[in-house]
């Protein structure tokens, strides 16, 4: 084999094992796309936006200033807590307090030479199209399912066939304990988050009268503490899931019930696992999921090799490492019924004598819906609106009546909209049971 | 046992430590038993190449809080260093690289101490690190290495019985291999939930029994409160005896029988009530082709069951006493020890908690009996009670890793398996597309294999040392598009590559040190390009 040219960036010694890399083909490049003498200055005029500066996030904004980008902005509006720093690297005990966005940034930008890290301490849904625009590659390292839909819906809505500069990929990682996930999402091209949004099933709840009368588990109590006790007494004016000694008024109150009950399991640790919804986080997992995700980032930025999310080709790794290793591989379909990126209404099974009320709050747990704010109207008319008050209060007389009363028909659409997605009119056909 | 002496213990009233909350997140998952280990643990990274790939692993141990970690490194640091390592800045230049390495990893966490060898340029002696250095829990390589430097590993390995791990990574593939001094039992795997429960409900003991039998006496004249809060493993019992009945005595095993008692169970459910029907009886219909299972022996305890220790030092260790004391227990009562917990199930409380309580009872019964025949045995009197009780309530989950010859550090290469594997992966290449298997990365491991001692080779080069060690794979188009891959690097890493490696490296070494779920035996390949691992057995 001749050996193929290597195109040196401005610091050819610094960038020596990346360029060998990024700027030649190897056997698996695609040559009608790939031009490696055009890499290392496309790369530098490129702008990526990081959203999260958690866990993933600190992995992300170091892996991408050591894959030569060299415009990076960052995105998370929390501040460091005395937890992060089992994972989160770039913070130490002296920034608990601080926002995580500026710190990190500070940090990647001392340590790694000619990198530009921009931070911004604010929701995402503070900014509008114009600023995602700027961006070539959006990679996110999030661990709510809500601001993942809403960057999605977003990016999907900006695309414009006529502009290409309107189609920007996004990456996503997530990780759980020993497990996780990356896929590459091309808006338009390959399915898309609300396209995959069962494979995120809500955790079923536990059914209000189990909390409130016959407790079997610890969890039952730490939620009858939780939900009904806390309300009843007050003890705080406003319940900081933070504040050690709320959680610990919590704990006591969940203790005494178990002993009541005689359950056993109540901890203190248990209490605020439940009360905060805490997921395990592992560095191990994170640097390995990060690291995916800022590989494919690489990949769509210079085309030096295939990456996830190419036409009729994989998009999504499935990573689990409690048992062995093991990475699942595949494509996921784009869903003609997406209320995103597709056009067809998606089913949703109904029963005529439901309540609307019971409509609403089968759109919350549905697995395909999971619209926890829904306003619902008609073709012909309006069902419910979460607001403007007036009209709230002009709809709300519906919520009682059944589907039947409405005048609901099989197959018929229904149109929902809701505060979190506010780009997104979801369609649903009524399938009766 | 544990859980006993923790519902005892008065109730904390202050929240947890400092040092609790940092660990908050990964104590969910390893718990205080395995964070010990942890932080006793001593590791040595023998680091070579770009040295990236070792780094971001003990970054991934440094943050958790191993105890403490020897780099040795004769590298000085460079500009093209600071292009791929994360824990090297712009005054590293010119100086020791495990040093600067070093430095910067141990600002991430206070509690861990480590150290660095040379201390000069040009000083290096691995054997003098070695031998002065208190005794590793596990040692770290990375390739390419000096062959010199890997034979003084191989015989450290040997001498103390220590794990080894290597790692090689370049471009966008990477592997690394665990190397177990011999077999390595695990009793903590951690499985999934839904997995543990066993009720036996096929062969009850007498207080179940009794318990299901009061409940259901007049089953059909209860009243619907009581009707709708029977525990689902009750309805079970009591159809399962009518069914019996009516059968000569027989269970529903075969799968038509099961689906007719699944309808007979269904029947039962009362649906004249204002909710239409009954959530215990719909749950008690889901767990039917589950729960109605004769109890069978899982292939990890039988694989411990089967396996004969060879060492004297390993047969005389708890692990191996409990386990011959388990297998007496199966030989008589042809059933492992009962684990205990029961899945929540719509109930009264307080009838679940009777239930909770008859399954608890029976597992402490069973236990004792087990301790009762490891008290009986040379040592066993020295044998921790929880440890019994831990083995008895994971004993369908026990399981055993490197359990076959080989595998040790003395087989970095077996030539004889490495032809047996290869010859495997690639007949099932060629059946690849009718079953709809991924292809084997098999090539990248002998692609990368092939430059184990040399800095950067070229495809040809590649390729004849792959044909050297596996012969005939020379020809083998996948092998020549890996080699050129790898080539392609020129031994230079790709950060996002030793990074991802580094997080499963640590992954695999918490899970030695912690004896905590499941490590790959023994080689795990990965391929950046297609982004995927598979884990074979070299």
């Amino acid at each position: 084999m001749a050996s193929v040219e290597v195109y040196p960036s401005i610091e050819p010694l610094r960038w020596k094992y990346l360029d060998r890399i990024r700027t030649r083909p190897g056997p698996f490049t695609d040559l009608d796309v790939f031009e490696g003498s055009a890499v290392a200055q496309n790369m530098d005029n490129m702008k990526v936006l990081v959203i999260g500066a958690g866990g993933l996030g600190c992995e992300l904004l170091k892996n991408l200033a050591l894959s030569g980008f060299k415009n990076i902005h960052v995105i998370d509006m929390d501040t460091i807590d005395i937890s992060n720093l089992n994972r989160q690297f770039l913070f130490r005990k002296s920034d608990v307090g601080k926002f995580k966005a500026e710190v990190a940034a500070a940090f990647v930008e001392s340590r790694v030479k000619g990198v530009s890290i921009t931070p911004h301490k604010c929701k995402i849904q503070e900014f509008d199209e114009d600023f995602y625009m700027q961006f070539q590659i959006i990679v996110c390292g999030l661990d709510s399912i809500e601001a993942r839909r809403w960057i999605n819906a977003t990016l999907v809505d900006m695309v414009d066939e006529e502009n290409p500069e309107s189609f920007i990929p996004l990456i996503d990682g997530g990780t759980e304990g020993f497990q996780g996930q990356s896929r590459v999402i091309l808006p338009t091209m390959t399915a898309c988050i609300e396209c995959m949004l069962d494979m995120h099933v809500p955790r079923a709840q536990v059914p209000l009268c189990t909390i409130a009368t016959i407790p079997r588990q610890p969890e039952h109590c730490i939620e009858w503490a939780h939900q009904i006790a806390w309300d009843k007494e007050k003890p705080f004016p406003k319940l900081d899931k933070d504040d050690p000694e709320h959680i610990t008024w919590l704990y006591q109150k969940a203790l005494a019930r178990a002993e009541e009950f005689n359950i056993p399991g109540v901890t203190y640790s248990r209490t605020q696992g439940v009360v905060k919804n805490i997921i395990p986080a592992i560095a191990s997992t994170n640097a390995i999921i990060a690291a995916s995700c800022c590989n494919e980032a690489l990949k769509i930025a210079t085309n030096c090799a295939p990456f996830l999310g190419m036409p009729e080709q994989n998009n999504y790794m499935q990573y689990s490492g409690n048992d062995s290793i093991y990475t699942y591989t595949f494509q996921t379909e784009k869903k003609p019924d997406c209320p995103v990126c597709g056009n067809r209404a998606r089913d949703l099974d109904v029963n005529l004598g439901w309540t609307l009320k019971e409509l609403i709050e089968a759109l919350a747990v549905n697995p395909s819906a999971q619209l926890k704010k829904p306003s619902v109207r008609t073709e012909k008319k309006t069902l419910y609106m979460q607001s403007p008050p007036g009209l709230e209060e002009q709809t709300r007389p519906n919520m009682d009546k059944t589907l039947l009363e409405l005048g609901l028909e099989e197959g018929e659409q229904i149109g929902v909209t809701d505060p979190a997605f506010p780009s997104v009119s979801f369609k649903f056909a009524l399938r009766f049971k | 046992m544990t859980e006993v002496v923790m519902e005892q213990m008065p109730p904390v009233l202050h929240g947890p430590t400092e040092k609790q909350r940092k660990y908050d997140r990964q104590l969910r998952l390893w718990a205080e038993s395995g964070q010990a280990a942890l932080e006793s643990a001593n590791l040595l990274l023998v680091n070579s190449g770009c040295g990236t790939v070792g780094v971001e692993t003990l970054k991934n141990l440094v943050l958790p809080g191993i105890g403490r970690f020897t780099i040795v490194d004769d590298a000085v640091v460079s500009e093209a260093d600071l292009g791929v390592n994360f824990f090297l800045d712009e005054g590293s230049l010119g100086k020791m690289r495990g040093q600067c390495s070093t430095e910067l990893l141990l600002e991430l966490n206070p509690e861990v101490h480590g150290d660095w060898y040379p201390k000069t340029k040009g000083d290096l002696n691995l054997e003098k690190v070695l031998a002065t250095s208190s005794t590793f829990t596990l040692i770290m390589y990375t390739n390419p290495i000096r062959p010199a430097d890997l034979a003084i590993i191989q015989a450290y390995g040997k001498q103390h019985k220590t794990p080894v791990v290597l790692v090689h990574s370049a471009g966008f593939y990477s592997y690394f291999r665990i190397l177990l001094p011999g077999a390595f039992p695990i009793v903590d795997t951690h499985p999934d939930e839904t997995a543990t429960t066993d009720l036996r409900l096929l062969t009850p003991w007498p207080e179940l029994v009794e318990f299901a039998k009061e409940l259901t006496r007049d089953i059909d004249s209860l009243d619907n409160h009581v009707h709708g809060h029977l525990p689902f493993v009750v309805i079970l019992l009591h159809y399962l005896d009518e069914w019996r009945a009516t059968h000569d005595g027989a269970y529903p095993l075969k799968y038509a029988e099961k689906i007719a008692f699944r309808n007979l169970v269904q029947s039962k459910m009362r649906t004249d009530n204002p909710e239409g029907g009954e959530e215990n009886f719909e749950e008690a219909v889901a767990a039917v082709l589950r729960a109605v299972q004769p109890t069978s022996l899982p292939s990890g305890i039988r694989e411990v069951f089967d396996y004969k220790p060879t060492d004297p030092q390993e047969d005389g260790s708890p692990f191996w006493i409990i386990a011959e004391a388990v297998k007496k227990f199966y030989e008589k009562h042809r059933c492992l020890p009962v684990p205990g917990n029961v899945p929540d199930m719509k109930a009264e409380s307080e009838v679940y908690i009777k239930l909770q309580n008859i399954y608890k009872a029976k597992a402490r019964q069973d236990a004792a009996e087990v301790l009762k025949m490891v008290q009986a045995v040379p040592g066993g009197r020295d044998v921790d009670p929880a440890e019994v009780g831990l083995f008895c309530k994971n004993a369908a989950f026990v399981k055993l890793i490197n359990a076959s010859a080989g595998g040790g550090i003395d087989t970095i290469l077996n030539s004889e398996r490495l032809a047996t594997v290869a010859a495997q992966e690639f007949s099932n290449d060629e059946m690849a597309e009718e079953t709809l298997t991924p292809l084997s990365l098999l090539p990248i491991y002998l692609a990368l294999y092939a430059t184990s001692h040399v800095e950067s080779s070229t495809r040809e080069q590649i390729v004849s040392e792959i044909a050297k060690a596996v012969p005939g794979a020379g020809v083998n188009q996948r092998v020549v598009q890996a080699a050129e891959e790898v080539a392609r690097a020129e031994g230079g890493e790709l950060h996002n590559i030793s990074a991802l490696t580094g997080g499963m490296v640590a992954q695999e070494v918490i899970k030695v040190i912690t004896k905590q779920y499941i490590p790959i035996d023994n080689t795990c390949i990965f391929d950046g390009i297609g982004s995927r691992c598979q884990v074979l057995r070299l």
